[in-house]
């Protein structure tokens, strides 16, 4: 069985997920429609409550 | 001094975080100033550093105008250090010769209305940034050994989920159960919304899949009494009713889950005419008294107040699915739910609220200031809407309590050297970067510990905590941050254990050596965080990248 991963779509979820099994060992797909990762995240300022820069 | 100081060439790159910094300070007078630094070679403005061009900026000044120092004058590091760390390390630089200086929080968002004085403390922190960059000296990352095997704390369903998952993935681990059975409080539970399935054919389930798997070793009736040790070598007692069992592990979920805030003093509650939400999920499993017509149910009972002012978030589903239940085994009963704010989030949650109502469930909201009374065959609200007391026939009064958190979660918080929040619930390292796992390596948290939880998301949590916690189980090491104490001057720790008593994380010991008892740094479990180098009066400890004379740089550099 191939081992590797393919994740559908590269917002904070896919993301994620990509990262931790990445970090498990597991070669990850990651498939984003748009130019850039991050989806909505990449479009909000800063997230509640931590203030933190969403970016 | 690691290099002798005209060899040292410091970039120091002022980031504008598009208006967030920009917008309030002045940057141009800031670069002027940050290039006049003793050792600043190269100064850079950058809309966003942290950006993909940014980042690159970092790696081209490094290369192109040879920097062997980076300050990146920012945002908080707790975000984005170990990107621009990282960043340094791709470019060839030691990612510990570079610091961070935030003059986000620190100087444009506390003082958006005073240009002047906020650029002016901009250019202090900086100065002080560069001061201390100028010492910095290169630090290698620490390799440590993980024990492939996990300890799951709680049998309810968040750590019978957790300990199946690592099972499944092959992984060997013990799962400690208070109580004599598994399964938590989904025991006393009746049917489970928005599926209504039984949730005892789920405890069932998952009991048989945890007990039958060989991979799981199951302690019931048991307690964790003693933790030592840090990521990937953990040593932890479990007493039994067959003595105490010793056992080597290399993380820890933590899925203690919460406690039913009992009403004792409020609306009357006796647990016969008056009960809680969880026991009325025993009334119905047992098959309500069909003499039973009248049901009041009231929300936010012990909770949203000023003891505990938080929402326990699951009482309200819980209400309107045993309001269906009452209506279904009851076809006449009237059942009326008084809330002060319906919380059905999600879909399910949405339309069986909707649902209830459609089936003539009954809701009227009451003001907490004016709230229902409960009498011997009534309940009286108040009504908003028609402005006057409302009487309500019960023959069988609920109370929506929340969940608290449990009677020994400063026990275990104390052995695992774990925080928990203002209402005793366990705190995660980050809400967003970490959810599911404690600031402490190798420890996560998962269920009602965390916070109420219903079954969807204790369980959602058990699989993400056993997720996060396969990755050192996968890797078999650990690389942890050098920024660590280290005995600086092995001739003047007298061995005195100061340190040792103070420390948080159970990072030193003392240790007998040709020259007498010297404290020893566990350098894995030390988080860096400067008790024992404050501490020691012989200043003998020293924290990386945080040594005495890096600091009184900085503070030399703050009052020229």
């Amino acid at each position: 069985m191939s081992k590797d991963i393919l994740v559908i779509g590269g917002g904070i979820a896919g993301m994620q997920s990509s990262l931790d099994l990445a970090d498990m060992g597991i070669k990850v797909h990651l498939v984003e429609k748009l130019p850039s990762i991050g989806g909505k995240m990449a479009q909000l300022d800063k997230t509640f409550p931590t203030n933190d820069c969403a970016i | 001094m690691p290099e002798k100081k005209e060899d040292i060439r410091i970039g120091v790159f002022l980031c504008h975080c598009g208006s967030n910094i920009a917008g309030y300070l002045n940057m141009e007078e800031l670069a002027e100033f940050s290039e006049k630094l003793p050792h600043v070679t190269f100064v850079q403005r950058n809309l966003y550093t942290c950006s993909e061009g940014g980042i690159n900026e970092i790696k081209k000044g490094i290369k192109e105008q040879n920097l062997n120092r980076v300050v990146v004058a920012s945002c908080t590091p707790r975000t984005h250090e170990p990107l621009f760390r990282s960043s340094c390390g791709e470019a060839g630089l030691n990612p510990y010769l570079f610091e961070m200086v935030n003059i986000r929080d620190q100087c444009s968002w506390v003082h958006m209305k005073e240009q002047e004085d906020g650029t002016n403390k901009a250019k202090d922190l900086v100065r002080m940034g560069v001061a201390k960059a100028a010492l910095l000296e290169p630090q290698e990352s620490i390799m440590s050994e993980v024990q492939v095997r996990a300890l799951v704390i709680g049998g309810g369903i968040a750590g019978m989920t957790s300990a199946l998952a690592l099972a499944n993935r092959g992984y060997e681990g013990g799962l400690v159960e208070r109580e004599e059975a598994l399964g938590g409080l989904l025991n006393n539970l009746n049917k489970l919304g928005p599926t209504m399935i039984e949730a005892d054919e789920l405890v069932e389930e998952k009991t048989r899949s945890v007990t039958g798997n060989s991979n799981i070793t199951v302690f019931t009736n048991a307690r964790v009494t003693e933790v030592q040790g840090f990521i990937g070598k953990y040593k932890v007692d479990i007493e039994t009713e067959s003595g105490v069992k010793k056992i080597d592990i290399g993380v820890i979920i933590v899925a203690t889950g919460g406690r039913p805030f009992v009403p004792e003093g409020l609306y009357n509650y006796d647990g016969k005419r008056v009960v809680t939400q969880l026991e009325m999920e025993k009334l119905l499993k047992a098959g309500l008294d069909p003499a039973i017509k009248n049901v009041v149910m009231i929300q936010c009972v012990g909770s949203r107040n000023e003891e505990r002012p938080y929402c326990s978030r699951i009482c309200c589903q819980t209400a309107v699915k045993n309001a269906m239940l009452i209506r279904e085994l009851n076809p006449d009963a009237k059942v009326s739910i008084l809330y002060r704010d319906m919380q059905m989030y999600g879909v399910e949650n949405e339309e069986m609220f909707r649902d209830s109502k459609a089936k003539g469930v009954r809701y009227i909201n009451y003001d907490p200031a004016n709230p229902p009374q409960v009498e011997p065959d009534k309940v009286r609200v108040y009504h908003a809407l028609l402005g006057r007391d409302m009487d309500l026939p019960a023959d069988l009064v609920v109370l929506s309590t929340p969940l608290v958190s449990q009677e020994d979660a400063e026990v275990i918080s104390r052995l695992l050297r774990v925080p928990v929040d203002e209402n005793g619930f366990f705190l995660e390292g980050h809400v967003k970067l970490k959810p599911l796992d404690f600031a402490t390596d190798g420890i996560f948290l998962c269920g009602s510990a965390h916070f109420p939880a219903n079954i969807r998301e204790a369980v959602a949590q058990g699989l993400g905590a056993a997720s996060r916690a396969s990755i050192p189980l996968s890797k078999g090491s650990v690389v942890v941050e050098p920024i660590i104490s280290v005995l600086a001057d092995e001739d003047a720790c007298r061995g005195c254990g100061l340190c040792v008593a103070l420390c948080p994380y159970g990072a030193l010991e003392i240790q007998k050596t040709e020259k007498g008892r010297k404290v020893h740094v566990i350098d894995v479990a030390c988080k860096g965080c400067g008790v024992c180098a404050a501490t020691c009066y012989q200043h003998a400890l020293s924290i990386n990248s945080f040594t005495d004379q890096q600091i009184e740089a900085q503070l030399e550099a703050f009052l020229d």
